[in-house]
């Protein structure tokens, strides 16, 4: 039986969530072991939002029926996962074995060094990210630097900031 | 109703009637590899352009396709032009511009541009037909005669990626023309499951993921279980840095998975199937949806696959980037929505996995193996390989190797074989220090092992593992200890925390390999490290932790000596390890430009304009900087 009180947190759940994202759990909660699907509500969740938020996980919670603590917990067990927005521009630097050995360990200092930020923090302007991909399996392009979507094969630690450059980076006013 | 056989045999000759009429016949058939490595080096381009040219032109017999990877990754994109009577010409490294060359010359005019050829295409083969990529009956050899590159094909021997660069993965029919679910039709309708799993145990096919047990012995077990509910598993969580092997599969040739997982459903009685895939892989993902809705329409998912009595389907189900979930006990806490981690077995996942009930779990690369055990027999694949491991294997073979792929060599190939045979040797002429086999839980073996046979027991005893499949090539320019760091740096991370070796150990066993890369190690640490690595693999609770120090124990026992370079002299002797360096000026070269001086961050570079310049080691900060700024090669990094 659904309280009124249960009913009032349902309804402002579904404020928060996307219709699409709604739809896909009272879709879920149809089939078999419902709970299950809880990894895939939340790939949906951040596909819309970039990141996940307490609220967003808060709002999956109370409609999936499933502890708060428990939603928390298995978004933060996995590493696809980000609680913080990312930049406009989300800059994935490679670090499979291949990569690695080609030297992306350098790449990485410099782009570091460019925008001033750690892996997987966004610059104050909320224009870059910088994300470390385990591996894309693209080896022979090997180091392979990602931004959005467009793939930079062979890059050299002195080609990165005329990489970002493309996307509205500026040397001196990125680094402090 | 007539029988599943006839049937689908009907259904194949059909698809290749109107294969023949829309694709095939076409004066020119042109194919563009379009895996994510392709796109990633342009193929998206390269197919939109050739896309528009056949518009612009409007050529009614010129036909164009995606497929899938060939594994000739560092001539990526790949553009195939296949014309009757003459011989398929593979054009390398494509771009938009070059494609109009191509175009024009090949397409138009019936010359063929040799210069933008794959090497070694051999030109004067004519008597090829369409029918000679189809008709082949294991199709295993038809990549070095009909492709003609047999510098890499030649020593390989495609069978699970037999269909890779074939076919068009996005359309059924073309795999029903190689024999599509031939086998599981066969299956369904000849024979019991209990035929099934003896053919499997006959063709000694062990599984792929690298654990290498036998699939037969672990289907027989949970065939014997006697549950309502079983499941089968396919996993297609690839998380190994540098291996690859899984996604060009399912990019390639998805319908081979799912027609192995029909088969294993069968066979052990498991009516319910999903596919583990990372999330990382959208095209793959994209590619199984495709595959999946396809089959589905054709009736071989759902009520009563092929007409037969048989229910069976299949579910993707995505991960979100946990390496342990490669674990299979893991996998299934992730099937389940929970935290993906590890219990202790037995029980194993055939007697009580999924939601309890008996749950088979195999690799990508074992289930697309199984429909070439049923169709071609299990004494001919068990006729492949050495003695304890049949068939073949694939390797995702990279890092300082000419021939950068995905390549599949029959077990017992040797690693040289493998790197200086199909890899073509190292790159730039360096020399071969290392190669890397079974991605964080492997280990590095170095030129005195390069004779080591490609197979389970020997990569193991060897002190490597087999692993899923990654192979990657060190040379001289990669430290040793910093290979050993990097696997640690990446098993400590993905550490899920569970039991305390694991959690704890990786992460002592780290921090000593960090402090002797940055040049604080003390003696002892070498001993410290391998009674670390001892304890963490015999206490771990899941595979990752046993494995966690592989990459440092055989390193340790292979180059010791350059663990005790970075100890002792504080020195690395392959130049990587940056504390550890020392950047001095050459008198002789330098001209007193002064580049090095302005560049500097520190500043500790003196010296008057055109007068020798002098770097105080006591405040360099070794960024490298002035050797990338000197352009008289006048810096020496030691």
């Amino acid at each position: 039986m659904k309280s009124a009180l249960l009913l009032k947190e349902v309804n402002k759940a579904k404020e928060v969530l996307p219709e699409s994202v709604i739809r896909y759990i009272e879709d879920c909660a149809s089939r078999k072991n419902p709970n299950s699907h809880l990894i895939s509500v939340l790939h949906k969740v951040q596909d819309h939002f970039g990141y996940l938020a307490k609220e967003h996980m808060d709002a999956v919670s109370i409609l999936m029926q499933i502890p708060s603590a428990k939603v928390t917990g298995v978004a933060s067990f996995y590493h696809f996962f980000n609680f913080a927005p990312r930049g406009k521009h989300r800059v994935s630097l490679c670090m499979g074995t291949a990569c690695f050995v080609k030297g992306a360990g350098k790449v990485l200092d410099k782009l570091k060094d460019h925008l001033g930020i750690d892996v997987g923090q966004t610059t104050e302007d909320r224009l870059f990210s910088i994300d470390v991909a385990r591996c894309v399996g693209a080896c022979a392009l090997a180091p392979v630097m990602i931004v959005d979507e467009k793939v930079y094969a062979g890059v050299k630690p002195d080609q990165v900031a005329k990489i970002l450059t493309e996307y509205g980076f500026e040397p001196r006013k990125a680094k402090k | 109703m007539s029988n599943p056989m006839e049937k689908l045999l009907e259904l194949r000759r059909k698809a290749e009637k109107s294969l023949r009429e829309e694709k095939f016949n076409a004066k020119v058939r042109i194919t563009v590899g379009s895996a994510t490595c392709e796109n990633a080096a342009g193929a998206g381009e390269v197919f939109k352009r050739v896309e528009e040219l056949i518009q612009r032109h409007n050529l009614k017999d010129v036909t164009l396709s995606r497929v899938g990877c060939t594994g000739r990754c560092d001539m990526e994109p790949v553009v195939t032009v296949f014309s009757q009577k003459s011989t398929p010409v593979k054009y390398i490294t494509m771009t938009p511009d070059k494609v109009d060359k191509v175009f024009d010359s090949h397409v138009i005019k019936g010359t063929p541009v040799k210069s933008m050829a794959m090497p070694h295409t051999d030109m004067t083969n004519t008597d090829f037909t369409e029918d000679k990529l189809w008709a082949d009956a294991r199709l295993t050899d038809r990549f070095s005669s009909v492709f003609g590159d047999v510098h890499f094909f030649g020593k390989q021997m495609r069978m699970t990626l037999r269909n890779c660069g074939v076919i068009d993965p996005e359309d059924m029919d073309e795999y029903l023309v190689v024999r599509g679910y031939q086998a599981a039709v066969k299956v369904l309708t000849e024979m019991t499951p209990n035929d099934v799993v003896n053919a499997l145990t006959k063709s000694g096919l062990r599984g792929r993921g690298g654990g290498g047990f036998p699939t037969g012995v672990k289907w027989n077990f949970a065939l014997a279980q006697k549950s309502e509910e079983k499941y089968i598993i396919c996993n297609a969580d690839e998380g190994d840095p540098g291996a690859f092997m899984d996604r060009s599969t399912i990019e390639g040739d998805p319908h081979t998975v799912i027609e192995g997982m029909i088969i294993g459903g069968y066979a052990i009685g498991a009516r319910q199937g999903y596919v583990y895939i990372r999330a990382e892989y959208p095209l793959a993902i994209k590619r199984l949806e495709i595959a999946i809705a396809a089959a589905r329409k054709a009736g071989f998912l759902g009520k009563g696959i092929f007409g037969t009595s048989w229910d069976f389907d299949i579910e993707i189900r995505l991960g979100a980037g946990a390496f342990v979930c490669g674990e299979e006990t893991a996998l299934i806490r992730s099937i389940e929505g929970e935290r993906g981690m590890p219990r202790p077995r037995p029980p194993y996942p055939a007697a009580s996995g999924l939601w309890g009930k008996p749950t088979v779990i195999n690799n990508v690369e074992t289930f697309a193996n199984v429909p070439v055990v049923i169709l071609d027999g299990p004494e001919w694949f068990a006729s492949i390989g050495t003695e304890k491991s049949k068939g073949t294997k694939v390797f995702a073979l990279a890092g300082k190797v000419c021939n950068t792929g995905l390549v599949e060599v029959p077990m017992g190939t040797t690693l040289r074989d493998v790197v200086y045979g199909v890899g073509g040797g190292i790159k730039d002429g360096k020399k071969f220090k290392a190669v890397q086999t079974g991605g964080p839980a492997g280990g590095c073996l170095p030129e005195s092992f390069l004779d080591t046979p490609v197979d389970y027991e020997s990569l193991t005893a060897a002190g490597s593992m087999m692993g899923s499949g990654g192979m990657i090539v060190i040379d001289e320019d990669s430290c040793m200890v910093d290979v050993a760091r990097f696997f640690l740096d990446f098993t400590q991370d993905e550490s899920c925390g569970k039991c305390t070796p694991c959690r704890e150990g990786t992460k002592r066993m780290l921090e000593i390999l960090q402090r002797i890369t940055a040049g604080r190690g003390v003696e002892g640490d070498i001993e410290k490290l391998l009674r670390l690595g001892d304890t963490i693999k015999r206490t771990s609770l899941c595979g990752l932790g046993q494995a966690a120090p592989n990459p440092v124990i055989s390193t340790i026992k292979h180059f010791r000596d350059e663990y005790e370079a970075h100890i002792r002299e504080k020195r690395c002797p392959a130049g990587v390890c940056s504390n550890l360096l020392t950047y001095t000026i050459i008198p002789e070269k330098c001209i007193g430009c002064g580049a090095c001086k302005r560049k500097c961050p520190v500043p500790c570079i003196s010296g008057k304009p055109k007068e020798i310049h002098e770097i105080d080691q006591a405040r360099c900060i070794k960024c490298g900087q002035c050797l990338e700024a000197c352009k008289f090669d006048a810096v020496k990094r030691k």
